[in-house]
């Protein structure tokens, strides 16, 4: 029983052991030097993804609460990745912080409350690991302290979190009371698409959509990335929003079941207003972060084309692309946020000749754009057209009507992508940003990105491996 | 008391709880009625652990069923007061920032 313990629940042992640490070191007598300390938590971290890839079992614990297999393993470790990427990235802002110990802690929280949510195997379980995951985060949200932008990024995302685990938790107590049972194994065979239950489905569903900013649910995400610390900005469009992914897939493909023909259509109405909207709002941004913002509603519209799919395509097709998607995002808002660290500068307008003074950052930042827009070479390609080819799978009729809708947004999508790389390359200024010391620190997780984006595209076993992991439908 | 009296009571709360949040302009009111909503479920909650409770009894009566409801009922109630907790922070934050607890003053997130 311990045996089965350590050995399930090891990554989350893990993190926790580093959330220790770190609480020692801050209440500790000794003053640690910020360099020291950002150093000391890169190595554990690092660590952590190492301990994640070895040696993992299945099975399930404490009656089904928290289940490990395979492919919830794997998924643990993209987002400890894509932590460990985020914590190179945001060495140069945290530097100069007074609270560094502080930060990590509650951003290691929140994965805790992620990991728990991919885990879970009971209603519960996964309301408190969505809930671990998103309090801390509005914490994190506030973390420039003075200003005025930060905290109201925080609180507009605190209400929207709320609001949103509100009408989760409504839809819960109905799907209680309609079922008698809160354990996920049970609730598929008990569910039989009576009024009341599509109902509760429906707010269910509402609660997703807030989380990973879906349209209707969309109007928080670009007010709260601006906002927030560019840092903070990148964990809450890849590790939040793709671990939120991650749990609506199991919850749809493995409870929700039963009412596949429902949100088959239902995922088809949210997924094509969320690619519109988050296009055509796209085109209007000025401002850098904004501009992945939405273009990250963008791409959860292209998500959930795969969810449809309802096969072990479509798993392996969602984990697939958001395995890419750490990469090419967190490459786009590593130079972001090094830029805005460094020179405080956002808009596009402050990007205009920046391949004249940095030809690293702009090819970076290229890459990155083109891996996002799905040009070929780029892993983004290959991670759009499996996400594709799982929608079609269906073989309906309103399915080739979706992809039509999506390959149209794929194209204005192009524009303005290429519009960024425009301005990087082509476009003159007469007060270009100067060249910039780059941190080695920060080039080692460019590197990874950039690395990532080529090689997750030309090895095929990469997808062949998540293909074999994923649960058979 | 049928269940449907108690469904119809905590739908009201749950309704009365959204029209607040997105009416009312005063932070600490927001979270108030938010508070109402996260007690309009509690409520449901704990009137369907007692139904279903019920429905088992009759056969026997020491039936487990229902439990689980009234459990969620009290994580709930820590994890409200944790998101309060954080949410007052941001707000004494915010009022230190621009001096004010009135949401219609955040508005400088816009291009």
């Amino acid at each position: 029983m311990l045996n089965d313990f350590l050995v399930l629940m090891k990554q989350e042992l893990v993190v926790t052991l580093i959330i220790f640490i770190l609480l020692f070191i801050k209440v500790g007598s000794k003053e640690w030097k910020n360099e020291k300390l950002l150093n000391t938590v890169n190595v554990l971290l690092l660590l952590n993804f190492a301990a994640g890839c070895i040696g993992n079992a299945e099975g399930s614990l404490f009656n089904e609460m928290f289940i490990g297999n395979a492919i919830t393993a794997l998924e643990k470790n993209i987002l400890n990745l894509g932590t460990f990427i985020i914590s190179l990235q945001s060495y140069a802002w945290l530097k100069n912080h007074k609270h560094v110990a502080e930060f990590y802690m509650l951003l290691l929280s929140t994965l805790l409350g992620m990991f728990l949510m991919i885990s879970s195997g009971n209603l519960l379980m996964f309301y408190l690991g969505l809930e671990l995951s998103s309090i801390p985060l509005a914490a994190l949200a506030n973390f420039d302290l003075e200003q005025r932008r930060s905290s109201e990024a925080a609180f507009k995302y605190i209400i929207s979190s709320a609001f949103s685990s509100g009408l989760l938790l409504f839809g819960i107590s109905l799907v209680f009371g309609t079922t008698g049972t809160l354990v996920f194994s049970e609730l598929s065979a008990a569910l039989n698409g009576s009024p009341l239950q599509l109902f509760a489905f429906i707010l269910l569903i509402a609660g997703f959509a807030f989380k990973i900013s879906a349209v209707p649910f969309h109007l928080w995400t670009a007010d709260v990335y601006e906002g927030a610390p560019a840092s903070v900005t990148s964990y809450l469009s890849v590790i939040s929003k793709g671990a939120v992914l991650f749990v609506f897939v199991s919850v749809l493909y493995k409870v929700f079941r039963p009412l596949a023909e429902t949100w088959y259509h239902l995922l088809f109405v949210v997924s094509a207003a969320t690619m519109i909207v988050g296009n055509l709002f796209a085109i209007r941004q000025n401002n850098l972060k904004r501009f992945l913002a939405f273009s990250s509603i963008a791409q959860v519209g292209f998500v959930l084309i795969g969810i449809s799919g309802s096969s072990q395509t479509g798993s392996a097709a969602v984990v697939y692309f958001i395995l890419i998607y750490v990469f090419s995002n967190l490459a786009a808002f590593g130079v972001v946020s090094l830029i805005s660290a460094l020179t405080n500068k956002e808009t596009i307008d402050d990007y205009k000749a920046l391949y004249k003074t940095n030809p690293l950052l702009s090819w970076a930042l290229t890459i990155a754009l083109f891996s996002l827009a799905g040009v070929p070479p780029t892993a983004g390609f290959f991670g759009k057209f499996f996400l594709l080819i799982a929608g079609t799978g269906k073989g309906l009729v309103l399915s080739y009507v979706w992809i039509t809708i999506a390959a149209l947004n794929l194209i204005v999508s192009f524009y303005y992508y290429l519009k960024i790389v425009k301005a990087i390359f082509m476009d003159s200024n007469t007060t270009p940003i100067q060249r910039l010391q780059i941190p080695a620190v920060s080039k080692l997780a460019l590197f990874i990105c950039l690395a990532g984006i080529v090689l997750t595209g030309l090895f095929s076993f990469v997808y062949e491996y998540i293909y074999s992991l994923s649960p058979v439908f | 008391m049928p269940i449907q009296y108690y469904i119809i009571l905590s739908l009201a709360l749950f309704c009365i709880g959204i029209v607040g949040v997105l009416t009312r302009r005063n932070a600490i009111i927001i979270f108030m009625c938010i508070e109402l909503m996260l007690n309009a479920v509690n409520l449901l909650l704990v009137a369907f652990s007692k139904m279903h409770y019920a429905a088992a009894a009759v056969a026997n009566k020491a039936a487990t069923e229902g439990t689980e409801g009234q459990l969620f009922v009290f994580f709930i109630m820590v994890v409200a007061a944790a998101e309060v907790s954080v949410g007052l922070a941001i707000i004494v934050m915010m009022y230190r920032n621009i001096h004010s607890v009135d949401v219609s003053f955040l508005n400088r997130l816009k291009n």
